[in-house]
């Protein structure tokens, strides 16, 4: 525990503020939920790079600084601020600044009916039964500080609820803006809690991201329950592009019935540290579960992916596929977890972790972690670390084709691969704009270093269990 | 003024001497050929003219349009008109054949100052060269090479060429592993590019090609050097005596 009882003061003031005036503090199932979580993390603290699941990810930054939540008055931030943030084709956009959501400039206009989409805090007001069936039922807080941290401070955030055999065409999009105060005053905090029911048969796309609108600190703590009933196809995408300074952490828990197909797209192209977990639990026979994610990171970043993929069923499938790009001292981590309970037989999970350092600099932390309880499963994985092909960096040069043209093409072509593995669709043409978009400024800050490229030995950290 | 003048070209690679001193001048609708033995420096010769990095020129000079070859980067002597076809042409997962000679063929115009072809234009063009070296058009929407058979890669550098329209086209080896139908259909498409104003320098170890690609004139490179120059007759007078005759002679000839 580095928690210092200054840093856990000032979660203690917060959390009492909190709890005077939050979302539905006056029901005590919630108020347990919060209090519960918060006296677990008060219990436990911010992990330590001691403990296994954060070997390669030191936190101590998050740590050791006090955060604030931010008040409720309205912000300064405009339509035109986020005009060029807006998913085309998206039929509904739910805005949260600094956490908390703004009616101003969210807008709903061409949800079909069958769907229910709504800030968690005005649900709370509204129909609070319809979350205590859900809310806190799936995600860990035992095991995880950041988790059981949300959660004391769950009060704001996505609710997407998506009646049974309802196909909603396009993609729900949850944005979450980070800004900063110019008063001097103690950094941000947020802990967006979202929660998305998509009931038997039903098909719903839902897409959060978050961005900064400035270069200021912020720590973001995200957790997103995410239930798919029988026979559900979700397609759910996390898009983390805050600003070099942002700590990020979210937390995506999926619980799959019968039949269910849920994908999970994880595209990390900012922050400063970011940990992004994806906890999905196959619950019923015959489940699928793609996970797929990209990771690009420069400068200084740290980008940590810790998945856990649980198979309590037989007959489901899981596929992982993380590709990372890492350029300067970048630090890439992919952990890879699947447990196959007892019963789940005929398992077929399978792992693929492809990384490209581009600076003899960059790192990469791979780990591949297998824990199989059942006897009649099939379970792969690999990891890859490779530099750009110099071979094929030729043969497009010799075409006539600029450098740093062709080191763009081949990044992107790598990029591609996560790409491909989406529908196509509203969401995946808003990261298929915003992944070129990175890969562009990645090419001017490998122009700069370039006279430092050169292949030689790297850092390389591989290492498996089970 | 000669398309290429090189004179005294020395070139390493890891520090290993390959190229010992060639000398070698192509007018512009002249088809020269190199051939040689296994190691001989051929394909050596071949890179450090398109420009590979890894190559090292330690002496002399390569004029290309009375411009300084050895000056220029390899992305530069492709868009002044030099084309290498592989020997061992690379397999890029997740960039499309299509899009990636159209790429290659606006940064060429581009760089000459003219406009950029769009995919309207674009299209019927490719199409026609498709035909000239018997493609099937649905090759062209994977990725560059992923999944062709060696035919049909050696096959994809020509249709590349045709496209690229080069004033030096550097054949290196396109023959290796050929059956004799599709070795005919590269012949076909390499001698349809064959004009006045373009050069081209066919690297091969077997004479075989050369029934198809008729050079004006053979040289032979041995150890680094070119040990011998002539005509086309030269081609099958190696066929029937072999390198090791001529290694010999020269071995002859030094001591």
């Amino acid at each position: 525990m580095i928690t210092t009882i200054e840093q856990l003061q000032s979660y203690l003031e917060s959390f009492s503020e909190f709890s005077k005036h939050s979302a539905g503090r006056d029901l005590g199932w919630l108020r347990k939920l919060r209090a519960d979580a918060f006296a677990r993390f008060c219990e436990v603290g911010f992990p330590t790079t001691r403990d296994e699941d954060w070997r390669f990810t030191n936190v101590a930054a998050i740590a050791k600084s006090s955060f604030r939540l931010a008040d409720k008055t309205e912000t300064s931030v405009s339509q035109g601020d986020l005009e060029s943030h807006r998913i085309s084709e998206s039929i509904c956009r739910l805005v949260f600044v600094n956490g908390n959501f703004s009616a101003r400039l969210s807008s709903f206009a061409d949800l079909p009916s069958g769907v229910e989409v709504s800030s968690l805090s005005a649900q709370i007001e509204k129909d609070p039964a319809s979350l205590e069936r859900h809310l806190g039922r799936y995600l860990n807080i035992q095991r995880d500080a950041f988790s059981a941290l949300n959660t004391a401070f769950a009060g704001d955030g996505g609710y997407v609820h998506v009646v049974r055999g309802i196909v909603v065409e396009g993609a729900i999009h949850l944005l979450f803006v980070s800004t900063g105060n110019s008063s001097g005053q103690a950094p941000l905090m947020t802990h967006p809690r979202n929660l998305i029911v998509a009931e038997p048969e039903s098909e719903v796309t839902v897409v959060e991201d978050y961005i900064s609108l400035d270069e200021s600190v912020s720590f973001c703590n995200t957790a997103t329950e995410l239930v798919a009933g029988d026979g559900a196809i979700v397609s759910h995408y996390m898009l983390e592009r805050e600003n070099r300074q942002a700590f990020n952490v979210s937390t995506l828990r999926m619980q799959q019935g019968r039949g269910a197909n849920v994908s999970s797209h994880s595209v990390l192209l900012g922050g400063a540290i970011v940990r992004n977990n994806v906890h999905p639990v196959l619950a019923g026979e015959g489940g699928e579960c793609l996970i797929n994610g990209l990771f690009a990171g420069t400068g200084e970043q740290h980008l940590d992916n810790y998945m856990l993929v649980e198979h309590a069923s037989p007959h489901c499938g899981s596929r992982q596929f993380y590709n990372g790009i890492l350029n300067d001292h970048a630090h890439g981590v992919f952990h890879g977890r699947i447990i196959v309970h007892k019963d789940a037989q005929k398992t077929d999970a399978k792992q693929t972790n492809r990384n490209l350092l581009l600076s003899d600099n960059a790192r990469i932390d791979t780990k591949p972690q297998l824990e199989i309880y059942a006897d009649d499963v099939k379970c792969t994985h690999g990891a890859t670390i490779g530099q750009i092909d110099e071979v094929a960096l030729f043969y497009l040069r010799s075409r006539g084709i600029e450098e740093s043209v062709a080191r763009k093409l081949l990044l992107s072509a790598f990029a591609g691969e996560c790409l491909d593995r989406m529908k196509p669709g509203a969401a995946r043409n808003h990261v298929e704009k915003l992944i070129d978009e990175s890969l562009s400024s990645f090419m001017q800050s490998c122009e700069e270093s370039a006279g430092e490229l050169k292949l030689s030995e790297r850092e390389l950290h591989w290492e498996e269990v089970g | 003024m000669s398309l290429l003048e090189i004179k005294n070209l020395h070139a390493s690679v890891d520090g290993h001497e390959i190229l010992k001193g060639i000398d070698l001048t192509i007018n512009a609708g002249e088809v020269h050929s190199i051939m040689g033995p296994n190691g001989s420096g051929k394909s050596t010769l071949a890179q450090v003219l398109s420009r590979h990095p890894a190559y090292e020129v330690t002496q002399g000079q390569a004029l290309y349009n009375g411009k300084d070859l050895l000056e220029m980067k390899p992305e530069e002597a492709a868009c002044e008109g030099i084309f290498l076809a592989f020997q061992y042409p690379v397999e890029i997962p997740g960039i499309g054949n299509a899009y990636f000679l159209r790429s290659a063929l606006n940064a060429i115009r581009k760089y000459k100052g003219e406009d950029e072809m769009d995919a309207m234009d674009f299209l019927p063009m490719f199409r026609e060269k498709l035909k000239l070296l018997e493609m099937d058009d649905k090759l062209m929407s994977r990725s560059v090479n992923e999944g062709f058979s060696g035919g049909e890669k050696k096959r994809n550098e020509i249709l590349q060429m045709a496209v690229l329209e080069p004033r030096l086209a550097i054949l290196d080896e396109t023959d290796s592993g050929l059956d004799i139908d599709a070795l005919k259909i590269v012949a076909k498409g390499v001698n349809a590019l064959r004009n006045k104003d373009r050069a081209m320098l066919v690297v091969t170890h077997y004479q075989r090609l050369l029934n198809y690609i008729v050079p004006d004139f053979v040289h032979v490179l041995v150890d680094g050097r070119i040990v011998r120059s002539g005509g086309k007759e030269l081609a099958l007078e190696l066929e029937e005596k072999g390198y090791v005759y001529e290694h010999e002679a020269r071995q002859a000839m030094l001591a």
